[in-house]
């Protein structure tokens, strides 16, 4: 299935902003997150098709999911 | 017509009363000068500080920002920004809430940071800055750490509540007591090039979006820092959703995250 991940500030930097690829049935945003190398603590938002998911969401052929770092100074 | 709008009235010149006159005004009628800040806006005149608010900002609007009361919590980086314009806005009374003194690492990027003021309390420093700006605005000032403790005595009365936080945990009982008391929040959060905006009307929860899978209090400003232009950048917006919220102006920023990359010169908007 082809999925595409959508990187957004820091998480840019070093890796590919946007990439469509295949990946096998039943890979998770978990997946995505651990082959890019990003630490859990430093996420923030993450979306499915521009809906809030949790790491451990399946992936459908199409998806494009967009991953966040936490921000959280004032 | 009483005898101070008779004499605020004689003296208007253009629709305008210059602050010269609102002072004198004042020590005549035996006012504060906001109580004669709100009989110019009441009589449609202008005090003349504001003209140059022309149409954006009506008169009736200059008197409910007037009448409001906002409660920023945190006064570092968003909150200087934040303050210095709601008082130059009008905003009759801001609650200024943090624990902290100045150091020498806030000078880069917090707009009330002097060299001169280190170890000065941030509220202190505040309540002296807007005596500057605005004499019509009271500053309240609260030397302590919002918590789910003191929060609901610290919010009482508020019109908007601004987060000017700098971690997660306290964010999200924030936003929570904002859910329970029905008030709006209007959040920001910064790190790096990077920055976040989203208002919580009442009704709403924008808990989700406040915090992440790893449960961290901090975010990756720990790793970025924060450069002098994001807190203005993000401040600047908080600012004025929280005019339009008091004003009821303009398209809600209900359910919507802003999204910001100054480095790539990106601004995306989520839907929450």
């Amino acid at each position: 299935m082809q999925v595409t991940v959508k990187l957004f500030a820091s998480f840019r930097t070093g890796r590919t902003p946007v990439e469509t690829r295949d990946y096998p049935a039943g890979t998770t945003v978990a997946d995505l997150v651990a082959e890019r190398e990003i630490p859990v603590a430093e996420i923030g938002i993450m979306l499915v098709n521009c809906r809030h998911v949790q790491l451990e969401c399946g992936l459908a052929d199409g998806d494009i999911v967009a991953i966040f770092p936490l921000l959280g100074g004032g | 017509m009483s005898p101070l709008k008779a004499y605020l009235t004689g003296h208007a010149v253009d629709g305008q009363v210059g602050a010269g006159c609102q002072m004198d005004a004042s020590l005549h009628f035996d006012l504060t000068f906001a109580e004669v800040e709100a009989a110019i806006l009441e009589l449609g005149l202008c005090p003349a500080r504001y003209q140059r608010n022309r149409q954006t900002i009506s008169c009736a609007g200059q008197l409910t920002l007037l009448r409001s009361k906002v409660v920023v919590i945190g006064c570092g980086g968003l909150g200087g920004y934040i303050i210095e314009e709601l008082a130059r806005l009008g905003v009759g009374r801001i609650d200024a809430i943090d624990p902290d003194v100045f150091e020498e690492h806030n000078l880069n990027r917090q707009l009330l940071a002097t060299f001169a003021n280190q170890g000065e309390y941030k509220v202190s420093a505040a309540a002296r800055r807007v005596a500057e700006l605005n004499p019509a605005v009271q500053l309240v000032p609260h030397r302590t750490a919002f918590s789910a403790a003191n929060g609901r005595e610290l919010l009482t009365g508020a019109t908007v509540v601004v987060d000017a936080l700098d971690n997660m945990t306290t964010r999200l009982e924030l936003a929570a007591l904002c859910r329970e008391l029905g008030l709006p929040l209007v959040h920001g959060a910064i790190a790096g090039w990077y920055g976040q905006l989203a208002t919580q009307l009442p009704g709403e929860d924008i808990s989700a979006f406040l915090s992440g899978p790893g449960a961290a209090g901090k975010g990756v400003e720990t790793r970025l820092g924060n450069p002098a232009f994001t807190p203005a950048v993000v401040a600047s917006l908080q600012a004025a959703e929280t005019c339009k919220v008091i004003l009821g102006q303009g398209t809600s920023p209900a359910g919507r995250m802003l999204v910001l990359n100054l480095l790539d010169m990106e601004f995306e908007e989520i839907r929450l």
